[in-house]
């Protein structure tokens, strides 16, 4: 039935949007929130030309803005990724930030441990740790969920400010630097212990573990019986269970997965660019990912795409920090894109008409 | 004599679809009047104009020769218009007066429990229709509360009752007291309006009949004056085929067999007790009863989806009350469920992914050649004659009928020893009805055993080698239908066991 909206304008059900048409809407929806947050900038008495144009040239205007946004990129891109396979399930695995903290604790333990081994076995050594404390991570909120359907939302969520308080924890107390002038952060990893970057750049070799992960991702998700497995799921748990799928199984495989990929995206940021633990590793990755993943509709490939203008929107946020406003400002961006983002989605699957009025 | 109710030339339109398309229909005081069609022909929507839900696009709606425009539910209350839906409005936890007190339209802030009780008891008492106002809704059975559901309406003072399939979730006799209050209540000045599409039921019940097909009404016939084959001829459009007979079998092999099966569900409530049974090849076992009374449990069991609390499933002699669905669709279990739109497919896949469902297991390896599923459906959809618009598109832009020979070309498909089907036939019109009997006898005929739940005697009196008759989750007989008659299974469905019938 048609749906109200406002005099004689009416919803109406469409059967379903082409793929250029989603296009176009999110492209629309994209600009109408940042017209929103140039309205207000605008209130606060600011030149919203002035403040875009500054966020442009920080990210991509110089090698040096290309570079960081690449940086930012590539633990956005992981997490993002990581989140889409749990929401491909219908599991709104939220922590990613903490399965993030938890990579990074892991991979810090060998680079704190094993300093001194080769390179081509720390590394991958550093790589598996991250894999697998990320995965736990994911898979301890799984484990009520498939037993007793307790809501993962909350679990996963709660769980993060455990991992971060537990990596504050590490950085304070027992694996503080004792030569670090009694900051909160590990001693420098060794070189072993550290991915190189690419030329003179600070962009790590991890970046092409973002390329791997989109593509095998983007195969697994669409030609494996486990990525079918996975959407049937999402849709119905009781069609799941009457084509024999171990629905069980696949919540706790799949939220392993999702937090694993989080995970290495903690070791890519701490072995990669930090080169050290210290309590704040992230501005909010694991969070950002979320929007990221459902703004790209899920698709690992277009996920890549919009972590990379949100990383620009990240490098932007930190330009206009030194310019003295407060660091919420990307924030508010992102939530802005969000919000229109989703509110544009409506069109995707209705069409407004206006109806004749009846004598 | 003025019609209490009048609609003239209502037309509504749905997008892509006119469900109603200048209809007039009339209901008088004292009458039983069916509105009678196949499912999609627009009865509900009829009715839903005047009960208020729908605003009709063209047309007019007299209440007592008074031209009334109804723009909600509620303006159609005050007219005295009630219904009775299929799926009735009842708050479980409630108890029977607390339900009705939610309809009361002049409820004051403070009320007297103890009066409101007493008016229900001496309304439902008019009629024959006892109820206890304390009792919780949630402890009634189902006949009880549509009981209420009617008392409901006549406390709201309604003289125009509208009642949608309302012999559906009842036993034969629960039916025929049903058709008793409500001729009293006729006689009592109200006008009844019985939505259905059960031919034999509305012939020995109503006094007119209007027919619809397509949105357009047919006609309307006093009952006096027809038959069956005319009715079937206005509903359908054609001259039906006989009924259609499945040729007795020889018996074969032991395909299925249920020693002692029970089910428990929370509490230790026994879902299913004591069940034993046994389906050879070739051979159809109907299971007849009330909705309810342990149907899906049963299927449930023998598909795999549920493990027996007790007892053993036997399939081709081997042992597999433990083993989960995955192994029974490899031992040869095609499954048809009662709930096709979330179990038997996934609603927003398309056709070629909703084949897959069965389909991807067969291929070798970890990955899934979309490219030979594509061929696979491609096949079935010609063999099965399904028509879609488009397979990109998700299942649940397709027909009911269409959905339905879908689940069933990829359950037939994939060579099973036993197909299990609930309610294959529910929700589609009568040309889709007969396919999917036809396609189910022919299985039987290849030496495949099935075990066919259905709600239609009729159907399970023609198709079935042997019925089963559940009440309360327990066997109550297993009969030849050449040697027993609806009574009996109707009997038994309420819950006598075939020996008692026979000793009495």
């Amino acid at each position: 039935m048609p749906l109200k909206i406002f005099g004689d304008w009416r919803l109406k059900k469409v059967e379903q949007a082409s793929p250029l048409k989603t296009v176009v809407i999110t492209l629309i929806s994209i600009c109408l929130g940042l017209l929103f947050s140039a309205l207000l900038l605008l209130f606060t008495g600011n030149d919203p030309g002035e403040i875009y144009g500054d966020i442009v040239f920080a990210s991509v205007g110089s090698a040096y803005g290309w570079s960081e946004t690449l940086v930012e990129m590539t633990p956005l891109a992981l997490c993002a990724l990581g989140v889409s396979v749990a929401f491909r399930m219908k599991l709104w695995n939220i922590g990613a930030e903490g399965q993030f903290y938890m990579g990074a604790f892991g991979a810090t333990f060998c680079a704190l441990h094993f300093p001194n081994l080769s390179q081509w076995i720390l590394l991958p050594l550093m790589f598996v740790a991250a894999l697998i404390c990320g995965g736990i991570w994911g898979l301890i909120p799984a484990i009520p969920k498939a037993l007793w359907n307790v809501n993962e939302t909350i679990s996963t969520l709660l769980l993060n400010y455990i991992a971060i308080s537990w990596v504050a924890y590490l950085v304070f107390g027992p694996w503080k630097d004792p030569s670090g002038n009694n900051f909160p952060l590990t001693a420098a990893f060794s070189n072993n212990a550290s991915i190189p970057s690419i030329g003179g750049t600070r962009i790590s070799y991890a970046i092409i573990l973002v390329a791997v992960f989109a593509v095998v991702l983007f195969l697994l998700l669409r030609h494996s019986k486990w990525g079918y497995e996975i959407r049937v799921s999402g849709s119905s748990r009781k069609a799941a269970e009457y084509a024999g799928m171990n629905y069980v199984r696949n919540i706790l495989v799949v939220l392993f997965i999702s937090g694993a990929i989080s995970g290495i995206a903690g070791m890519t940021e701490v072995s990669g660019v930090l080169h050290k633990l210290q309590q704040s590793i992230s501005p909010g990755y694991g969070y950002t990912a979320i929007i990221i993943a459902l703004l790209g509709r899920l698709n690992p490939l277009s996920i890549v795409l919009v972590s990379f203008l949100m990383g620009g929107l990240v490098v932007g946020g930190y330009d206009l920090q030194t310019l003295g406003f407060p660091s919420s400002i990307s924030s508010m961006f992102q939530g802005a894109i969000l919000f229109f983002v989703l509110a544009g989605e409506l069109f995707c699957n209705y069409r407004l008409v206006r109806k004749e009025v009846q004598a | 004599m003025i019609p209490m109710a009048e609609m003239v030339g209502i037309t509504k339109e749905f997008p892509g679809i006119k469900a109603n398309d200048n209809v007039s229909f009339s209901a008088y005081e004292g009458e039983i009047h069916a509105l009678l069609g196949e499912n999609g022909a627009g009865k509900s929507t009829l009715m839903s104009v005047l009960t208020g839900l729908y605003k009709p696009d063209a047309g007019s709606l007299k209440i007592q020769g008074k031209r009334t425009d109804l723009s909600s539910p509620k303006d159609a209350v005050n007219c005295g218009i009630g219904m009775v839906h299929q799926h009735f409005k009842l708050v479980q936890p409630f108890t029977v007066a607390e339900n009705i007190m939610l309809s009361m339209k002049n409820l004051k802030q403070i009320y007297n429990r103890a009066e409101i009780e007493k008016q229900i008891v001496e309304q439902s008492e008019k009629f024959g229709l006892t109820i206890d106002p304390r009792a919780k809704v949630w402890q009634l059975s189902v006949g009880q509360q549509q009981r209420l559901e009617i008392v409901k309406l006549l406390l709201q003072g309604a003289k125009i009752l509208i009642l949608d399939e309302p012999t559906a979730v009842l036993t034969p006799q629960e039916a025929e007291a049903l058709y008793t209050t409500l001729r009293r209540m006729a006689k009592n000045g109200r006008a009844i309006i019985i939505i259905s599409h059960k031919m034999t039921e509305v012939m020995e019940n109503a006094d007119r009949i209007t027919v619809l097909r397509d949105g357009k009404s047919i006609g309307t016939v006093r009952t006096q004056e027809t038959n069956e084959n005319e009715l079937a001829k206005m509903m359908v459009g054609r001259d039906i085929s006989e009924v259609i007979k499945k040729p007795v079998q020889k018996d074969g092999k032991e395909i299925l067999s249920l020693r002692e099966v029970s089910v428990f569900g929370i509490n230790r409530a026994p879902l299913l007790k004591d069940i034993s049974l046994e389906i050879h090849a070739g051979e159809i076992l109907g299971v007849a009863g009330v909705d309810g009374n342990g149907q899906r449990e049963l299927a449930d069991v023998v598909a795999g989806m549920r493990v027996a609390s007790e007892g053993k499933v036997m399939l081709l002699g081997q042992d597999c009350t433990r083993s989960g669905r995955k192994k029974r669709i490899q031992m040869g279990v095609g499954y048809v469920p009662e709930d096709r739109m979330t179990t038997g497919l996934v609603t927003n896949l398309n056709a070629y992914e909703n084949v897959a469902l069965k389909e991807y297991r067969n291929q070798p390896g970890p990955f899934i050649s979309w490219k030979k599923i594509i061929q696979y459906s491609k096949s079935l959809i010609k063999k099965f004659d399904v028509r879609l618009a488009s397979a990109q598109n998700p299942v649940k832009m397709m027909s009911g009928g269409n959905i339905q020979k879908l689940l069933l070309a990829r359950e037939i498909s994939s060579e099973p020893k036993l197909i299990i089907a609930v309610y294959p036939m529910r929700g589609l019109d009568i040309g889709a009805m007969n396919y999917v009997k036809q396609l189910l006898i022919e299985q039987s005929e290849k030496g495949r055993a099935v075990l066919l739940i259905l709600e239609d005697l009729e159907d399970l009196f023609s198709m079935s080698d042997h019925i089963a008759v559940l009440h309360g989750g327990e066997i109550m007989g297993v009969v030849d239908p050449s040697e027993t008659t609806r009574e009996k299974i109707g009997l038994m469905m309420a819950g006598r066991r075939e020996v008692d019938i026979h000793a009495s």
